[in-house]
């Protein structure tokens, strides 16, 4: 028998990826095709007053839809009714599609971007956090009371600000839909690379004023999503099926690289300002934390962005004192989603560095200072959460200590520096990630899945959530294998189709194998249930046994299924008017680890070693778990070393692989990847949420190593060679 | 003039993928008289007459190249979009060094962006491949 749970079993559609055989959008290609574009504002805010054709193109060839062909509500459906499909009268950003053309060959498609103008009326944008004044959201935590505490005698108060950049998402696969219409019933379809099929479903049908069941979304193989392919393929999906609506004939809309950088959904940019009082010997007295993120033009999924970040800004520590505002203002760029972390990784990148500053006023040791004020089990967090799960920081610190050589080396490193060309520094972060959504997010989800028996043995699992890379098709085939005493052979999984699937909930959030797994795990069960409490399976069977019950027991009954729907944890309360309570079911906690070089004279910062030790609960699937983990953390050094979007009068100047850099093979340090499992009885086999997490403790600790090497106080991310070099210069001017 | 990479994809063969098409990404790899090259920056007329290995020539009817099989094993696609090119570029690695360390790796697939893994499960598998590998079929 094949590995269940606790296997490293090969990933499902790994053999058709590998061989060239597994179809993404833009591999497919329906007959009578014609190619979509969009066309975007060049001005970042502004009055439409009219488009001009160049006459020199022949425009009957084209399909051309303005938001004045929308048949249904010409906003994309989210959290807030802000956003237009298409801009009709005002642009509030640069890139913001004005109108689509198609045509049935894509180089002509192309060659009408440049031959249609948009007039408009410039009007004065807001292009940063510190000009804004228009906010989308704002939360407030407080525990205790932070301005009596800080008001007393004998605390070592430190100060700080750091900012983070926005990241782009850059998922080799840029994004893609094709859609048919079919005006005369009443109907569409889209296939696209996306990571919320359901999502799209939902938008689509206000789009086009039909109703849910003639719409149908099916998410082809897709080629990296990072929350990226969260929102936006939204946006895609409609502008598509506007064109088959009004042409009739199937559209294909795929980005190029340069347009997907430039257009779609970045990392926050945010800024941080803190303010932590200590006593002498290094208790926590209280931490005062205001948080802002750049939302861009519109409200996207900023709030639930925001309210992540705000609940992830005071850590893993317990103090008795915390007042923790964030908000998300409106700025004239583009909306900034979803991205791995979700707000976490900005305000944990501000707090983390907070902690060695706070550390060295106190003259503690990094470690020794968040030894003394790690959150324990029976602790309650900022938000009122009593933590009630057997967290162990201290263990997890210790092995990522050990495992690092971490005292040795700082003491090594601290000799060495003075005389060096190339300074050595080493670094750590300690942090949680909550895995699920946020609050009472899954209550309002509701989501379900189905498993269903087929008559030849087989058994097939039926969810939205989507393969983006992470491992979703061989999980869910673990878990269900495991469920039933099968093999992973045995198990199918369905491909994302809401003409097929039931709503498992976007593919977000550390949620997929935490929550959705936990669907697939009991409606795999409830098949088992079926089976034996009818009599067609004893409890304890074999392989064939059950292929032989399946058919016998769906030549009597005609089918087979078992549908699971979301149900909280036991205990698990949160209030949503008082912001109060269970913020998530669980966290996955960790230590991490890095080691850097420092060049002074070229500036270049290199990680030499990353140690990532966490405990995420159960490991399913060790080899796809420690890739997750690598991966996250690669992308967290890009975005902490690397990764620099330019901007340049609200637009991304940089907008290409070439000039927009993230870590190649020779940029990376190894990535040592150790866990810790404590099952958590709210996952299936008691896996908690993985994905996220990795994105949250690179960054802050390579600058506390940036800051052991160099003596220096690095707090804006990216800290590229110029920007060190200048730190470097201020400080020995 | 066209690209080799749109004659391979308007010929069927799909597995070469366009990930930037400014020869940054290297999704878009294949084999041209047994170099690694990028087909998004390589005009029709460069191909002509060239023996040309895509990722659909590698494995033979149901048996992967032992490359494939180990990126397999190891963990070494995750979303699969990089895939193609990057396999090709280890095949082409492994051909010119058939004994690389774990630099030589890093360099030889410094022009294949990967986004999903931090390479560490590509390494592991390049050099899996190699340990498993006679050299004749290399």
């Amino acid at each position: 028998m094949q590995p269940g749970a606790g296997g490293s079993a090969v990933r499902r559609e790994g053999r058709a990826k590998l061989t060239g055989r597994a179809l993404y959008v833009d591999d497919v290609a329906p007959p009578g095709l014609i190619h979509g574009v969009t066309i975007r504002s060049p001005v970042s805010r502004g009055t439409i007053r009219g488009l001009r054709f160049d006459p020199s193109l022949d425009w009957s060839e084209y399909t051309i839809v303005t938001a004045a062909d929308i048949p249904g509500i010409n906003i994309v459906k989210l959290i807030a009714d802000d956003q237009p499909y298409l801009a009709d009268r005002v642009v509030q950003h640069a890139e913001e599609p004005v109108l689509l053309v198609a045509h049935p060959d894509p180089m002509r498609a192309e060659a009408a971007r440049r031959l249609i103008t948009i007039d408009i009326d410039p009007l004065p944008p807001v292009l940063s956090m510190d000009e804004a004044s228009e906010e989308f959201k704002r939360y407030s935590v407080v525990k205790g009371d932070v301005d009596r505490a800080l008001s007393a005698a004998d605390l070592v108060v430190v100060e700080g600000d750091y900012s983070t950049g926005a990241q782009e998402q850059l998922y080799i696969e840029p994004n893609g839909m094709i859609a048919v219409a079919d005006r005369e019933h009443g109907g569409v379809t889209v296939w696209g690379s996306m990571q919320c099929p359901y999502y799209i479903h939902g938008a689509l049908a206000a789009l086009l004023n039909l109703p849910e069941a003639r719409v149908r979304v099916v998410q082809m193989e897709t080629g990296g999503g990072f929350g990226g392919k969260e929102e936006y393929p939204t946006i895609i999906a409609g502008h598509a099926a506007l064109l088959a609506w009004k042409s009739g004939r199937p559209v294909k809309m795929i980005y190029g690289r340069s347009e997907d950088m430039a257009s779609t959904t970045k990392r926050h940019p945010s800024r941080t300002r803190h303010r932590t009082a200590v006593t002498r010997d290094g208790q926590l007295v209280a931490m005062d934390i205001d948080f802002v993120l750049d939302g861009g033009a519109y409200c996207t999924l900023s709030p639930v962005v925001l309210s992540r970040g705000t609940i992830h800004a005071a850590g893993p520590y317990d103090c008795p004192n915390v007042r923790v505002r964030g908000r998300v203002v409106k700025t004239n760029v583009p909306p900034h989603g979803a991205f791995r972390g979700f707000g976490a990784p900005q305000s944990i990148f501000a707090l983390e560095r907070q902690m060695d500053r706070v550390a060295q006023a106190v003259g503690l040791d990094p470690a020794e200072f968040r030894r003394r004020n790690f959150v324990r089990n029976g602790d309650t967090l900022a938000v009122g959460q009593t933590i009630r799960e057997p967290v162990d920081m201290h263990a997890l610190l210790q092995r990522a200590l050990t495992l690092s050589g971490f005292a040795a080396k700082r003491a090594a490193f601290a000799r060495a520096n003075p005389s060096a060309r190339v300074r050595k520094g080493i670094g750590l972060a300690t942090f949680m990630h909550g895995a699920g959504f946020t609050g009472s997010g899954e209550v309002h989800l509701a989501s379900v899945v189905t498993v269903e028996g087929a008559a030849d043995g087989g058994v097939r699992v039926l969810a939205a959530s989507t393969e983006i890379g992470q491992g979703t098709n061989t999980i869910f085939s673990q878990i269900a294998a495991e469920a039933l005493g099968l093999e992973i052979d045995d198990i199918e999984i369905a491909q994302p189709d809401t003409a097929v699937v039931p709503n498992s909930g976007p593919t977000v959030a550390s949620r997929t194998c935490m929550v959705v797994g936990k669907l697939v795990e009991s409606a795999a069960t409830g098949i088992r249930r079926t089976l034996v409490d009818s009599g067609y399976l004893p409890s304890t069977y074999t392989r064939a046994q059950f292929h032989h019950a399946c058919e016998r027991y769906i030549a009597r009954f005609g089918d087979l299924r078992s549908t699971s729907q979301y149900t909280p944890p036991p205990n698990v309360r949160w209030d949503d008017e008082t912001y109060t309570g269970d913020a998530y079911a669980t966290y996955a906690w960790a230590a991490y680890v890095a080691e850097v070089s420092v060049d002074l004279v070229t500036w270049e910062i290199h990680v030499d070693d990353f140690v990532a030790v966490q405990e995420v609960g159960r490991v399913i699937n060790p080899t796809l778990a420690t890739g997750q983990i690598e991966g996250g953390v690669a992308q967290g050094i890009g975005w902490a070393l690397y990764e620099d979007v330019v901007w340049r009068e609200g637009r991304m100047a940089n907008a290409q692989m070439t000039n927009y850099i993230m870590p190649t093979s020779m940029d990376l340090p190894p990535i040592r990847v150790y866990f810790e499992e404590v099952p958590y009885a709210g996952g299936p086999g008691g896996a908690k949420g993985i994905g996220e997490l990795p994105m949250d403790g690179a960054a802050p600790a390579i600058f506390n190593a940036v800051a052991h090497a160099t003596n220096l106080d690095p707090r804006d991310l990216p800290l590229t060679p110029e920007r060190l070099l200048s730190l470097w210069a201020a400080r020995h001017a | 003039m066209a690209r080799l990479l749109d004659v391979l994809r308007a010929a069927g063969l799909t597995g070469t993928k366009e990930g930037c098409g400014e020869g940054e990404c290297g999704a878009c790899a294949v084999l041209l008289n047994g170099a690694l090259v990028n087909s998004c920056l390589t005009p029709l007329a460069h191909a002509a007459g060239a023996a040309i290995t895509t990722i659909e020539g590698l494995a033979s009817d149901e048996q992967l190249h032992a490359v494939q099989q180990a990126f397999l094993d190891c963990g070494g696609a995750q979303c699969g979009i990089c895939t193609p090119g990057m396999v090709l570029a280890a095949v082409s690695l492994l051909r010119q060094n058939p004994n690389p360390t774990e630099d030589a790796v890093r360099e030889g697939l410094a022009g294949n962006l990967c986004r999903c893994t931090g390479y560490g499960r590509i390494f592991a598998a390049v050099l899996e491949a190699c340990r498993r590998m006679p050299q004749a079929t290399a």
